[in-house]
């Protein structure tokens, strides 16, 4: 297919590479942005969810009585009242949609209730007798490892197996439990359409995925069926996966009265999956002029309960396992298990933060034995565009301008000593600055981006141009990160019109863009967007064989020919389906092309620490990343210092604390949120090649802050301390004691 | 449900002798309602009982606010004031209900206990004063009969001329307390040393005190002993925000610390 | 019982029957939404709004305690459909991502700067050291107050 892409001829304002400012901005300063949680209907139910205390139990028996008699209680569900399939799953549909027969997660969902408010929904939850018969829960991964609980095994071969360096440095990591958190806890609305059907309105980053799933266990027609984007508070991953979607269908259904259900943060804990814990082994050999020549990597990931994206958050750790260095010989082992932890599954990053903290780890300690500069092993070492990826041997295609994003972190400058970011222990009053010691890390971190291993990854969206300006119809959810800023921009640089409007609509209207997650949207709905936008100016300009398009009309050889008003007496619509180019899956070593594009990015931390302490302030963290593209400056640059902040988190403080399957902190008093006082200042560094597939040479930036960052931070503390600092978080005993 | 505002205290006693849940800043109460874990039918609010928000010299009313305390409590209180919550929580919060909760990791109790602060509490019938240590009695309980209100924080007329507060938690701010500590030092060299988060209602490390109170400008191996023998005093558990070992160690050093802090 | 208080300058009433928090009886009974809830507990100031003349979280206020008080919550912060100075600078420094904590961010931002027309970056980290962003990594709250704080000087 051949599209005209010539661009319009004058500059458009907030076009490409501008910092527009976000269109949902205003109502959301305003408070009259509508999330989820803030949706009302006349004669609505509320929902609530019964859940099990206990990791692992069989079900005796379930009385529902005691919870249907409570006034305005309206209905109160179990498993047997799923009609259609039993379970649900990104994956794999594995996870019953309610516990049947077994309960194998603390806080699996067991009943579902419906009554006339919150409260009394909440007190009719608790009030269902579940008699559990309590079973020992599997929490060892390395037990499930043992006993082949798995889920999923990996194996990559890449190269001469026997190859072996004169320097060898070998070690032992471990990731804890970190969660999204994301600040708008899982919430929805359901509307029976009166038919059978019902229309979703809940929190998602991928309606097209919770529609196929309600539709299944409802057993409905898809066309029953309409999941709705609606406003959310953020998710980084934790709305990949259905929870309470079917739940509030169900309820809808049943009642035939709209039903609402937002979940409690302690709830929204046990209702979302957590990023993987990981356990990993390395052995790194280089030659003595510091040429990797050999890595193994065995990577261990619970998956807790249910599948969720544990295979592919397995593969993920396993491909970017060596980092983005060169390497012949490789061998990486894993394993994702499963046990009677809370399920695992999707979370910013997607398993290259856990293995980027074990290998940025492992390259400075190899540093170390060489007695060689740690950014100039990682220099010598880098991973370019043309070179193979150490584990799939895949060439890289794209650009991956590795040795520039490292030596442009390298020149950026570095903070005096005297300066400070308040001390070690904050409004503690702890510390004094002669019990300070400084440190600085550095780590280097990649990831594909889009889906990869044979996916038919594709996005759709459709432009239209109408008397009041162009629209964009899709179904990809904007969960904070701005693609609704962005989509409008690149309207406005391929069109030539100002005024643009992002809709999202449901699943009914349009076809699937895929999942707000792997850094893709910019590259795929940006892509299908421009694409479409592209086109449906194409097509305009022929129609009045015209030679350029801008808010006044359609010009030819400087003047106007045809005025906006009578291009737009026509119906201008074009839908597009994008693509990226093919992966296709591994082969049985892991071999293949199997992704489809790439980003890295690189993180200096400077820390201050009070080792006898252990506590640990983290005064920057400057970056260079690979962004092929800055569509939206501002917008790059907030991606990059949360994503950094959510690096930051995992390094000293976000973690899920479990006791033998039961969280022990599901609140926001003990999982710790970096707070504002926290906050390093951050430097970003763009760095701009182009030659991705993605519009204007776009790549995506949501993930590659997140991935380094933490290990840049062990780094510095390592630095700071000499302590081996092997475990993330970080916490005051493994420095102190 | 039934709801009284009064403002004058005899209201409020009356209210509460009756059976009312005494509501100040809600910052504990109203986390206890909102996860479920009370629901209360009868409840007194407190702020508009202009007794309990006086201060007057060293006898501070119950519902002061921990942002009052910040501006103009003695030294170490106010410092621990400070790391309460966050500037909303602070806002709200009262001495008087952080003692009433009686949490073991209370930020303002530790002070309490190394001044040696006494609890005014007051019924329809009866006014008596607790010293801390008789009225914290356990983790989350104390000495206050169901008919008695906690009116003010009696502290003694006269502090120890150098103070200092300490709070080790894994956060820079808005972070409960994985071991809290006052350190106070008296002309004379009388020492105390307080803390919270090590044991299940604030204590003293008695020996400790004794030790260093002794010493009239205490060497360097004085201030190791002085630690030493915090760490040992303290019973620590290990729970979900620390370990036993952690919080035996940074009890000592940050005891250290403070009393280092008023020597100078 | 019936609560009665002024809500952004206007009297506003609802009868109250349990001990909700004012957050839930601002969200549910008088369908200002604006105010978030996040965490229940005081732990993230979603729901900041300004009680009486000082920031609190009101989902730790009990609603039945607010009767004759006056709230002013993120609805009441704009004029005449214009956005407040604190409001328009987090606009313009792209302090607003999923724009959760906005709300409470807003309101205690206005707070602070209600008393303090050029308060220092420490001063405005510390203002807001309750109130928890996910999405922006603070920097770009920072700068937008930084830039309102510079421009009051």
């Amino acid at each position: 297919m051949t599209v005209r892409t010539e661009q319009p001829s004058s500059r458009i304002d907030d076009g490409i590479g501008e910092s527009a400012l976000r269109p949902d901005g205003i109502a959301k300063l305003k408070g009259e942005f509508e999330y989820a949680q803030d949706q009302w209907v006349e004669g609505m139910l509320w929902g609530a969810t019964t859940r099990s205390p206990h990791p692992h139990a069989r079900i005796l028996s379930i009385d529902v009585a005691p919870a249907l008699a409570i006034g305005g209680v309206h209905a109160v569900l179990t498993a047997d009242d799923v009609p259609g399939r039993a379970s649900f799953g990104l994956e794999h549909p594995d996870q019953p949609v309610l516990a049947k027969e077994m309960v194998n997660f603390w806080g699996e969902p067991v009943a579902i209730v419906a009554a006339e408010d919150d409260a009394t929904a909440r007190r009719a939850a608790a009030a269902v007798v579940v008699e559990y018969e309590r079973l020992e829960p599997l929490t060892d991964p390395e037990d499930a490892d043992l006993r082949d609980e798995v889920f999923q095994r990996m194996r990559i071969r890449r190269g001469d197996q026997s190859a072996s360096g004169s320097v060898v440095v070998e070690g032992f990591y471990e990731v804890g439990m970190q969660d999204q958190a994301p600040l708008g806890t899982e919430a929805g609305l359901a509307v029976p359409d009166g038919h059978g059907g019902v229309d979703l309105y809940a929190t998602s980053q991928f309606v097209h995925a919770d529609h196929e799933q309600v539709v299944a266990s409802l057993g409905l027609r898809p066309e029953q069926v309409r999941a709705h984007p609606t406003g959310i508070g953020g998710a980084f991953g934790a709305r990949e996966d259905v929870n309470l979607h079917i739940h509030l269908c169900l309820l809808a259904l049943h009642t035939s009265q709209p039903v609402k259900m937002v979940y409690h943060r302690s709830e929204s804990f046990t209702g979302h999956v957590h990023r993987h814990p990981a356990r990993m082994w390395y052995r790194h050999e280089a030659d003595e002029d510091g040429n990797l020549v050999r890595v193994r990597a065995k990577v261990l990931i619970d998956g807790g309960a249910y599948a969720s994206t544990t295979a592919a958050v397995l593969a993920n750790a396993c491909y970017f396992a060596v980092g983005p260095y060169n390497c012949e010989s490789v061998s990486v082992d894993g394993v994702g298990t499963r046990t009677n932890n809370p399920p695992c599954g999707a979370m910013r990053g997607f398993g290259a933060v856990q293995v980027c903290f074990a290998h940025e780890a492992q390259m400075d300690r190899l540093a170390d034995a060489l007695g060689m500069d740690p950014l100039e092993l990682r220099r010598k070492n880098a991973l370019e565009s043309g070179d193979s990826m150490p584990t799939t041997g895949q060439v890289i295609e794209t650009p991956l301008p590795t040795v520039e994003v490292i030596d442009s972190l390298a020149a950026m400058p570095i903070p005096e000593e005297s300066e400070r970011a308040g001390l070690p222990g904050g409004s503690g009053l702890t510390t004094e600055e002669h019990h300070v010691v400084r440190g600085i890390g550095y780590a280097v971190g990649i990831k594909n981006l889009g889906f990869s291993e044979g996916f038919d990854d594709f996005a759709q969206a459709r432009v239209l141009l109408t008397p009041g300006g162009a629209i964009v119809e899709t179904a990809a959810i904007e969960v904070g990160q701005g693609l609704v800023t962005i989509l409008a921009q690149i309207v406005r640089s391929s069109m030539g019109v100002s005024s643009v409007e992002v809709r999202h609509v449901d699943t009914s209207k349009i076809d699937s863009a895929g999942s707000t997650s792997a850094s893709r949207q910019t590259q795929m709905s940006g892509g299908a967007t421009l694409e479409a936008s592209s086109r449906l100016r194409a097509r305009i300009l022929e129609h009045f064989a015209g030679d350029d398009l801008n808010d006044e009309g359609v010009w030819r050889d400087g003047e106007l020919v045809v005025p906006m008003s009578r291009v737009t007496e026509d119906k201008w619509e074009e839908t597009v389906t994008f693509r990226h180019p093919p992966t296709s899956p591994p082969d049985g070593d892991g071999q293949g092309v199997v992704h489809a594009d790439f980003a890295l990015a690189a993180h200096r931390a400077v820390v201050d620490v009070d080792p006898e302490l252990g506590l640990v302030t983290v005064v920057r963290v400057d970056t260079a990343q690979d962004v092929g593209k800055a569509l939206n400056p501002q917008s790059v640059v907030g991606q990059i210092e949360g994503g950094i902040m959510q690096g930051v988190g995992l390094a000293i403080m976000e973690e899920l604390i479990l006791d033998h399957g039961v969280i022990r902190n599901p609140n926001f008093t003990d999982y710790l949120l970096p707070t504002i006082l926290d906050a390093p200042d951050v430097e970003a560094l763009l760095i701009e090649k182009e030659g991705s597939w993605g519009p204007f040479g776009a790549k995506g930036v949501g993930e590659p802050p997140t991935i380094s960052s933490t290990a840049a931070v062990a780094a510095a503390i390592r630095n700071a301390t000499g302590r081996a600092i092997n475990r993330v978080p970080v916490r005051p005993q493994d420095i102190a004691l | 449900m039934e709801v009284h505002h009064p403002t004058s205290l005899p209201d409020a006693l009356r209210a509460v002798a009756a059976g009312a849940t005494p509501l100040a800043g809600g910052t504990d109460l109203m986390v206890e309602i909102n996860f479920g874990h009370a629901l209360p039918d009868h409840v007194v609010g407190l702020r508009r009982v202009e007794e309990l928000n006086s201060w007057e010299d060293s006898r501070i009313g119950a519902g002061v606010t921990w942002r009052r305390i910040d501006e103009k409590g003695p030294t170490a209180l106010a410092e621990a004031a400070r790391t309460v919550g966050s500037p909303q929580i602070r806002n709200a919060g009262t001495i008087g209900g952080n003692v009433a909760t009686a949490s073991p990791a209370g930020d303002g109790l530790p002070f309490l206990a190394a001044v040696d602060a006494s609890i005014e509490l007051v019924s329809p019938t009866s006014t008596r004063h607790l010293l801390w240590s008789d009225f914290f009695v356990g983790v989350k309980q104390t000495a206050k009969a169901p008919d008695e209100l906690i009116v003010a924080i009696q502290l003694p007329e006269r502090l120890p001329s150098r103070q200092a507060f300490g709070k080790v938690g894994s956060r820079n701010a808005m972070v409960i307390a994985t071991v809290g500590c006052v350190v106070t030092r008296d002309d004379d060299g009388k020492t105390t040393v307080a803390l919270g988060s090590v044991a299940p209602t604030p204590i003293r490390a008695f020996r400790a005190e004794e030790m260093i109170s002794a010493e009239t400008s205490p060497s360097e191996s004085a201030l190791f002993e002085f630690q030493r023998l915090v760490s040992e005093d303290v019973r620590p558990i290990t729970d979900h925000r620390s370990t036993e070992e952690y919080r035996r160690h940074a009890a000592g050093v940050l005891a250290r610390r403070l009393l280092e802090r008023c020597l100078r | 019982m019936i609560v009665s208080f002024s809500l952004n300058g206007s009297p506003a009433s609802g009868r109250v029957e349990r001990p909700i928090s004012l957050l839930d009886f601002l969200r549910d009974e008088l369908k200002a939404i604006g105010s978030k809830s996040a965490c229940d507990q005081g732990e993230c100031g979603s729901c900041s709004v300004i009680l009486d003349g000082v920031v609190v979280c009101s989902c730790l206020v009990m609603a039945a305690d607010v009767e004759g008080s006056t709230v002013t919550t993120v609805e009441g912060l704009e004029s005449e459909g214009t956005l407040s100075a604190v409001q328009q600078a987090m606009h313009e420094a792209g302090a607003v991502q999923c724009g959760f904590c906005t709300p409470g961010i807003v309101v205690a931002a206005t707070d602070l700067f209600s008393h303090n027309s050029s308060p220092t970056t420490r001063e405005i980290k510390e203002a807001l050291a309750g109130n928890i962003c996910r999405c922006t990594g603070y920097g770009a709250i920072i700068r937008a107050f930084e830039t309102l704080a510079g421009e009051s000087t």
